[in-house]
């Protein structure tokens, strides 16, 4: 019948071996360059501004404006990076930030003092993040739908808020986090906060099941669906993160700006989806890292001010940052299909 | 036949894909105005074969001569413009344009580069409806809104829209009901009286006996017999074609007494499982130790059936229990706990996390073992996942290696090491030498039986009959979505499962034409 009578041919099997040998080099290689020439990038940046503006740009407290202002986006991106990595994106964070930068500073919550401002803002953005996770996870919307009508939505709610007018914080416990006195050996402490939320944000990306699972959903959803990984729950879970980084970030506005308007946060969707595309983070999913988006948003934020250093209009700035966009995925492409 | 020369010619060809030679050397000749069927196991190299005719895959030796002169055919544009046309079984149709449209894609009438004479196309394509006996579509109406069978009819009709001499057609009646498939006969005699040549490949005998006139059966990417009379042809002589071995599959000895073994409490038992549309409730039991195969052909429902016990799909019917305690219906979940596993029929699209490592693909099911709080331990989790690569002697055995740069042989081992660490106790494997080279294969034999040997119960679905009577200790036959016979493996022969698949038991009655699964699938193609 279908018993043994002549032993396998194993020679088929030999095919792959030369691939088998290269690519785990090829891979972790091409992760370094990636990081590698982000980190070149930024170098450049850095020289330029201090060739056209030696006194200005590398001043001390230009460079701490510098990265004052990357703090922001920066906490944005990293959420967004969790986004993206899973596959999904998040339109909405910019709004988020608005709606949650002025409720956080009606007067009512001012009462409150720094405590109700914090968890105010915190609260806000979490629950954005809810509904937008719910209705991604649990209600079938594409992602891409479901954060546009939280995008128009909040920013609604929020100029309803305010109705247009700026409102100015008298909190003095939260104006003083942006006083040079509460510089930690130079550092604001807007900038340790963003410092913290790159350090927590690799930590959960690289070391725990959450961004395991982060990854294996927008790797191959349905795989990880046959593997036992609760896809919707993971999903939800990660817009609810995102929302928590935009409430964060909306607190670091309010303490950088000592006010909260309705147009916070504008077009922060496309600055932080821009600086994890180019920190390397495929927009299909599957592949990213915290370290390249955050060298992402230094570069982008650098290029803003040697442009304002240089008197260069943001038009200019932002017809740069639309060829560094094409440039950075290009380069990537081609490091992808050389190696 | 016509003592011209033929219509079309292809000879020796070969094509490789890495790991796996598709086509090993294929002789085919087809004439003007004839049906010439192609038969073959799954595997056999169909599907390619078609693909290379096609201009979708290049041979990589041996030529095709067209009407007389050798050509090549680089894209499947070139072989449309020499009048070769193709019908997929997965049609080929864009759902949210109009019949016409679909008709007239990529060759519409235009001027200038702007398509006009939209009424002309519309008229054209009515034309073409009436002659395929559809004149009831609108060629306005969305593709997507017709039935299966009017899909077919659209793509017909796009063949027929070019000056098509030979037409390709892959399982057309795999998604027909009886009045559709003799529709489809009576245009494919209208077609041959016209002098155009049908290349007609399907699994059911019968439809070969009632409209073909010639018969080519490959094998492991051969043509084992070219141009036999299709009506003639003793159906024993067509099934020894298809089944005799030049490439032998070693399978590992059955364990002796086992039998005896299989008293107690089934790990996995199947009480009236059923899905409307896909598979007839049916009953199911395996025990510890025990290898069940589900022998049937692409479409008789046998991934589904596997996809439903593992929770993937929601029964309409009926339930799973593990270790005697019912599995919530619909939740892989509730599956994996309860201790099953499925390595999935696409490896790449269902099981493989492409872009990680190995270590990440094995352990991805496993990661609370390894965690504390959400905390990986990664030297746990490593050392775990390089343990049950080695104990299924993947290769490389290095599990840091990306995932994507293994042999099919070892991603599949990949699949299975995920479920070994995980400790599952029923293991569900769809077709798991898909893809899978030959001495690869005797090697993942090896690993199932052992598994089964060390106490797991494995439900197994292939359609390569000697895979399942080699490995299985028990086996069901599949057709059309109802278990037709039930047999331990060594009661039953090749020749008599291809015959329960194929035609029905000639004990049991042949049921009545179900409406078959429209989810069917083409064959795996080793390059995909």
């Amino acid at each position: 019948m279908t018993q043994p009578v002549s032993p396998p041919r194993g020679s088929a099997d030999k095919v792959p071996q030369v691939s088998e040998r290269t690519g785990p080099r090829v891979a972790f290689a091409r992760a370094d360059v990636r990081t590698l020439s982000l980190l070149g990038v930024l170098a450049a940046l850095i020289l330029i501004g201090g060739i056209t503006k030696p006194d200005e740009f590398l001043d001390t407290r230009n460079l701490q404006l510098v990265l004052t202002q990357a703090s922001v986006i920066g906490v944005v991106t990293v959420g967004m990076t969790f986004v993206i990595i899973s596959g999904g994106i998040d339109l909405s964070v910019g709004a988020i930030v608005a709606l949650a930068s002025v409720w956080a500073t009606t007067v009512a919550t001012q009462e409150y003092g720094f405590a109700g401002i914090l968890f105010t803002a915190v609260i806000v953005g979490v629950g954005c993040g809810l509904v937008n996770g719910v209705l991604i996870a649990y209600g079938g919307m594409v992602p891409f739908i479901a954060t546009l009508a939280m995008l128009a939505s909040a920013r609604g709610l929020a100029l309803q808020i305010t109705d247009g007018s700026t409102q100015v914080v008298t909190v003095g416990s939260v104006l003083d986090l942006g006083e040079r006195d509460a510089y930690v050996l130079g550092i604001p402490p807007l900038v340790l906060v963003f410092a913290a939320v790159t350090v927590v944000g690799w930590l959960v990306l690289n070391r725990t099941t959450f961004g395991r699972r982060s990854v294996a959903v927008g790797g191959n959803a349905e795989a990880a669906r046959l593997a036992g990984i609760d896809v919707r729950r993971q999903r939800l879970y990660l817009y609810l993160l995102s929302g928590l980084c935009c409430g964060i970030a909306a607190f670091l506005l309010i303490v950088l700006s000592g006010s909260g308007q309705n147009t916070n946060g504008n077009l922060y969707e496309l600055d932080a989806i821009a600086a994890a595309i180019i920190g390397g983070t495929l927009l299909s999913g599957g592949r990213g890292t915290i370290v390249g988006s955050v060298l992402g948003v230094l570069i982008f934020t650098t290029i803003t001010n040697i442009f304002a250093l240089n008197n260069l209009q943001t038009d200019v700035q932002q017809i740069a940052k639309g060829a560094i966009i094409v440039a950075a995925v290009l380069v990537q492409r081609r490091t992808a299909s050389t190696t | 036949m016509a003592p011209e020369p033929p219509l079309l010619t292809m000879s020796g060809i070969t094509k490789s894909f890495p790991g796996v030679r598709a086509l090993d050397g294929v002789d085919l000749d087809v004439q003007a105005g004839e049906v010439h069927c192609l038969l073959g196991q799954n595997g056999a190299g169909k599907s390619t074969l078609i693909k290379v005719l096609a201009g979708a895959h290049q041979p990589d030796d041996g030529t095709i001569t067209w009407r007389g002169a050798p050509v090549t055919l680089k894209s499947p544009i070139a072989a449309v413009r020499r009048g070769i046309a193709t019908m997929y079984q997965e049609l080929d149709l864009v759902e949210h344009l109009s019949v016409a449209e679909n008709v007239y894609l990529g060759h519409e009438p235009t001027a200038a580069g702007f398509v006009v004479r939209s009424r002309a196309a519309k008229e054209s394509t009515t034309a073409l409806l009436r002659r395929l006996g559809h004149p009831e579509v609108d060629p306005a109406r969305l593709v997507g809104d017709l039935s299966a069978a009017q899909q077919q009819i659209v793509s017909m009709a796009r063949a027929l829209s070019h000056d098509v001499r030979l037409i390709v057609m892959d399982e057309p009646t795999a998604a027909l009901d009886p009045d559709e498939t003799d529709n489809l006969f009576r245009i494919v005699a209208d077609l041959t009286a016209d002098g155009v040549a049908v290349i007609y490949i399907s699994h059911r005998l019968e439809e070969i006996r009632r409209i073909g006139d010639r018969v080519t059966v490959l094998k492991d990417g051969r043509s084992v017999a070219s141009g036999l009379p299709a009506k003639t042809t003793p159906t024993r002589e067509v099934v020894a074609l298809m089944t005799g071995r030049n490439v032998e599959y070693v399978f590992p000895e059955r364990p002796a007494g086992t039998d005896q073994r299989l008293t107690g409490t089934p790990l996995l038992e199947v009480q009236g499982l059923a899905r409307e549309g896909e598979f007839e409730p049916f009953d199911l039991t395996v025990h510890p130790g025990e290898i069940v195969g589900l022998a049937g052909l692409v479409g008789s429902g046998r991934s589904e059936i596997l996809e439903t016990v593992y929770g993937a799909r929601k029964p309409t019917a009926g339930r799973v229990l593990v270790d005697g305690k019912p599995l919530r219906p619909g939740s892989v979940r509730a599956a994996v706990a309860a201790g099953l596993g499925l390595a999935p029929e696409e490896r790449k699209a269902q099981a493989l996390l492409m872009l990680e490592s190995v270590t990440r693909n094995v352990s991805v099911s496993s990661m609370s073992r390894f965690s504390r709080g959400g905390w990986i331990d990664r030297g746990a989790e490593s050392g775990a996942a390089r343990a049950a690569v080695r104990e299924l002697s993947l290769r490389p055995d290095n599990p840091d290696v990306p995932v994507r740069t293994l042999s099919g042989g070892n991603q599949q081992k990949a699949v299975l090491a995920r479920w070994l660490l995980r400790g599952c106790k029923v293991l569900l494997l769809d077709e798991p030498t898909r893809g899978v080279d030959v001495g690869a294969r005797a090697e993942l034999y090896a690993v199932v039986r052992r598994l089964a040997d060390e106490g797991l119960a494995v439900l197994l679905v292939s359609s390569e009959v000697p895979e399942v009577l080699g490995l299985a200790d028990r086996v069901l036959v599949l057709r059309e979505g109802r278990i037709v016979h039930r047999a331990p493996a060594r009661e039953l022969d090749e020749h008599r499962v291809l015959d329960l698949v194929m035609e029905g038991s000639p004990v049991t009655p042949v049921p009545p034409t179900s409406p078959t699964s429209l989810t069917s699938r083409t064959e795996g193609n080793p390059a995909s």
